[in-house]
C-alpha cells in the first residue's frame, strides 16, 4: 500500500499531513468521533539519520508540549539507520536514543503511541520508532528486519540457502513479516477489516501500557525462554537481598 | 598461578574479561550474582549454527558495592560472540532493570559494563526487541529515580542497539578504546563503499566513533583511563549529576542535538570540528595524555551537560 | 558440536571451601571451565562440549592427565570449547581447580 492510499483509509474523515525533508512525515488527522491524532512517521523508504531522527523528536515532542493526552500515529516505510561516516561521527546513537526517549516520554505522559508498520523498517530504525510504542501493528506488504538475510550469511559466514532453511523451523532470526507477531513484536496484523475503526479503537487505549512482549512471545510460542529468564532474574535480585 | 587470575585494579579495563571487571570494580567479596553459571541458561538457538553456548550466555548479572555504595550490575563478555544480545543474554538485563525498577529498597544504582557489537544476528529478531525491552525497562527504572550508568571500554565497544542502549542511560563512562556507534564501520564499508568509511583505518574508525571523540562531542559524560579503578572513579563521579528522564532533560536535549548538527553538521571530519571548538590542539587529540585530554574536556562546554 | 563425558575417580578430594567455579571465555582456540563441588567423595567428571570434532583422544589424554594431577575429588567440570590448544585447556582446568581451592 502507498502513503497516500494507506492515510486514506486509515483517516477517512480527514487528514493534514506532509511530508518533510529526510522523509519524515508530519501533521494531524481525524479519527473516531470527531478525535485528533497526530500522524507522524517515516517514510518513502528513507533510512533514519541524525537530521531525521532529531526532526521527528522534534514532532513528539511539540506535541507533548502542545496537544496534552493527543495519541500520536506512527506511520513507517522506512531503510534502516543512515549508513554514513558523517552521522556516526555526529552521534548518531545519541539521535536514536533522543527519539527513542521522546516516544517513551510521551507514552509516560498520557498520549497513546501506536506505529502502522506499512513497508520496510530495519535495525536502529526499527529500535526507535516501530518497536517503542504501545503498541506496534503492520499491514499485508510490511517487511521489519534486523538485518537482510544476505548480510547475515556473509556476517555468520554460511550458506543462504542453509538460512533460508533454518528460518523454516524458527522465528527467531529470519526477516519478514511472519516471524515477528509470534516473538511478540507485532500486536497485530491488520489484513482484514475496516483499518479506520481498527486504528480508532487501537488510539483508545491505555497510553504508558505495560511492556509484556516478553509474555506474549511465550504465549504465543515464539519466545520462549525471555519472559522465564527475567522473571527469574527478578525473583533472585528481590531474594539475595 | 593465583597473581593473573586477580585482575588488579591498574588491570586494564580493556584487556580484562567481563568476570575480571567485576572483581576489580566491586568492594571484595561484595559481589553476587544472579541466574550465573551454574543454573546452565544457554542460549537455545546457537546449536542450529553449531556454535559453542556459554553457561551465562555472555552476560553476567547481579549486585555489590562500589566503596560502599550498594549498586546492581551487568557486565557483557565482549569475547563471547562480540557481547551481542541474544534471547537469554537480553532477558537477564531485562530482569535486573526491571527489578531496579520495580524495588524502592533495591539499590539505585545501576552500572552496565556494555561491551557489545550489538544484536546477535543468529537470534537476529529475538536481539533486537531484547534490546528494545531493555530500553524501555532502563527508562522506567531512571523515571523511579534509579541512576543508570554505562561504561564503555572494551574490544567491542558499545555498537548497534547497544551503542542506542548506552545513549538512553543516565550518563555514560568512556575510555579512549571505548567506542559507541551504531552501524560498524565493515557494515558501513561493505554497504556504501570504502570512500565512505575505510573500516581499516584505525585512526579514522577511531576519531569517528571513539571515547575521545566521544567525550568532547558531549557524547559521553565521563572519561576514564584504562584501568579499572580509573572507570570506578568516574561512575562515583558521576553520580553527583544524574539527569532525571523528564520532559526538561529532553527538551535541553533536542536543543543541545540541534545546536551540534548546525554547527558541525557540514563538518567532514573530527579535527575540523575541533577547529570550530577552538581547540588548538585539533589535529592531535589522540595523542593527548589522559590527564592533557581531562584538562581540554573541562574547559569546553559541548562536553559537559545534564541533557541526557 | 561433540560431546564427551569422562568420570573417575580421583586420589583424593579437592581442597578448599568454594562452592563452584568459572574462569575462561567462549571463543575461538578458548574456553570455559565451569566447576561445582556436587560429587561425593572423590568422584570426579568431566564434561565437555566442543564446537571442533574428532579430538576424542587428544581431550581424554589432557583430561587423564588433569585428573592424575590435580585429583578434583568432588568436582564436576563442565566445559564449552570454541577450539583451544590442548595446552589452553590444562591450563584453564588447573587454574579452575585453584579456584575451587582457594581458602574463602
Amino acid at each position: 500500500m502507498k502513503l497516500d492510499e494507506l492515510l486514506k483509509v486509515l483517516f477517512p474523515a480527514g487528514h493534514d499531513t506532509r511530508v518533510e525533508a529526510e522523509g519524515i512525515l508530519v501533521g494531524t488527522a481525524s479519527y473516531g468521533d470527531g478525535k485528533t491524532a497526530a500522524v507522524v512517521g517515516v517514510v518513502n523508504q528513507t533510512s533514519l539519520g541524525t537530521d531525521g531522527a532529531l526532526a521527528l523528536a522534534g514532532h513528539i515532542l511539540e506535541t507533548i508540549r502542545r496537544s496534552p493526552k493527543r495519541p500520536i500515529v506512527t506511520l513507517l516505510d522506512a531503510g534502516s539507520q543512515r549508513m554514513r561516516r558523517r552521522d556516526e561521527m555526529l552521534g548518531l546513537n545519541e539521535y536514536l536514543a533522543h527519539l527513542t526517549k521522546s516516544y517513551t516520554l510521551a507514552a509516560r505522559q498520557g498520549h497513546r503511541t501506536v506505529a502502522v508498520l506499512f513497508g520496510s523498517v530495519a535495525a536502529g530504525a526499527f529500535i526507535s520508532t516501530g518497536l517503542v510504542q504501545d503498541i506496534l501493528v503492520a499491514v499485508p506488504g510490511a517487511n521489519p528486519e534486523v538485518m537482510d538475510l544476505p548480510s547475515i550469511a556473509r556476517v555468520t559466514k554460511l550458506p543462504l540457502e542453509k538460512l533460508k532453511a533454518l528460518a523454516k523451523s524458527t522465528p527467531v532470526f529470519a526477516s519478514g513479516l511472519a516471524y515477528e507477531p509470534p516473538i511478540g513484536a507485532i500486536t497485530e496484523i491488520w489484513d482484514r477489516g475496516n483499518l479506520a475503526s481498527r486504528l480508532a479503537t487501537a488510539l483508545d487505549g491505555v497510553a504508558g501500557t505495560p511492556d509484556r512482549r516478553d509474555e506474549i512471545g511465550l504465549e504465543r510460542k515464539g519466545r520462549l525462554k525471555a519472559a522465564d529468564i527475567a522473571r527469574r532474574v527478578q525473583r533472585e535480585a528481590a531474594v539475595l537481598l | 598461578m593465583k597473581d593473573y587470575l586477580t585482575n588488579h585494579l591498574t588491570g586494564s579495563w580493556y584487556e580484562a574479561t567481563a568476570r575480571e571487571r567485576i572483581t576489580g570494580l566491586l568492594d571484595k567479596g561484595s559481589f553476587k550474582e544472579f541466574t550465573g553459571p551454574t543454573a546452565r541458561e544457554v542460549s537455545p538457538h546457537l546449536k542450529m549454527f553449531d556454535l559453542p553456548v556459554a553457561f551465562d550466555d555472555g552476560i553476567i548479572v547481579g549486585r555489590g558495592k562500589v566503596k560502599d555504595h550498594p549498586v546492581l550490575l551487568a557486565a557483557q563478555e565482549g569475547r563471547f560472540m562480540g557481547g551481542t544480545f541474544g534471547e537469554v543474554h537480553g532477558a537477564k538485563l531485562v530482569g535486573l532493570l526491571r527489578y531496579a525498577r520495580d524495588n524502592p529498597k533495591a539499590p539505585r544504582i545501576v552500572l552496565l559494563l556494555l561491551d557489545t557489537g550489538g544484536v546477535r544476528l543468529q537470534e537476529a529478531n529475538v536481539g533486537e526487541l531484547a534490546v528494545s525491552e531493555i530500553i524501555r525497562a532502563l527508562l522506567e527504572a531512571r523515571a523511579a529515580g534509579v541512576a543508570v550508568i554505562a561504561m564503555v571500554g572494551g574490544r567491542a565497544g558499545a555498537f548497534g542497539g547497544g551503542g542506542i542502549t548506552a545513549s538512553c542511560c543516565s550518563r555514560i563512562v568512556i575510555s579512549e578504546q571505548g567506542r559507541t556507534s551504531v552501524s560498524g564501520p565493515e557494515v558501513i564499508e561493505t554497504n556504501m563503499g570504502v570512500e565512505e568509511f575505510d573500516s581499516r583505518d584505525r585512526p579514522l574508525v577511531w576519531r569517528t566513533t571513539g571515547g575521545k571523540t566521544r567525550r568532547l562531542l558531549g557524547g559521553a559524560d565521563a572519561y576514564a583511563s584504562d584501568s579499572i579503578e580509573s572507570f570506578r572513579n568516574a561512575a562515583l563521579r558521576v553520580l553527583d549529576n544524574i539527569p532525571p528522564f523528564e520532559m526538561a532533560t529532553l527538551e535541553r536535549e533536542q536543543a543541545r542535538l540541534a545546536d551540534r548538527l548546525g554547527k558541525f553538521g557540514r563538518c567532514h571530519d573530527t579535527p575540523d570540528i575541533w577547529k570550530k571548538m577552538r581547540i588548538a590542539e585539533a589535529d592531535k587529540i589522540a595523542d593527548l595524555s589522559d590527564d592533557d585530554f581531562k584538562r581540554l574536556v573541562e574547559a569546553h562546554q559541548e562536553a559537559n551537560h545534564e541533557a541526557r | 558440536m561433540e560431546t564427551l563425558d569422562i568420570h573417575r575417580d580421583a586420589a583424593k578430594r579437592a581442597a578448599g571451601e568454594k562452592l563452584d567455579a568459572i574462569t575462561g571465555v567462549v571463543a575461538s582456540g578458548n574456553l570455559e571451565v565451569m566447576l561445582e563441588r556436587v560429587l561425593e567423595g572423590t568422584k570426579c567428571e568431566v564434561h565437555i562440549k566442543t564446537s571442533i570434532a574428532g579430538f576424542d583422544e587428544v581431550w581424554h589424554a589432557v583430561i587423564e592427565d588433569f585428573i592424575e594431577r590435580w585429583s578434583p575429588g568432588g568436582l564436576r567440570i563442565s566445559v564449552n570449547d570454541g577450539g583451544a590448544r590442548p595446552d589452553t585447556v590444562s591450563l584453564r582446568l588447573a587454574q579452575g581447580v585453584s579456584l575451587m581451592e582457594a581458602a574463602e
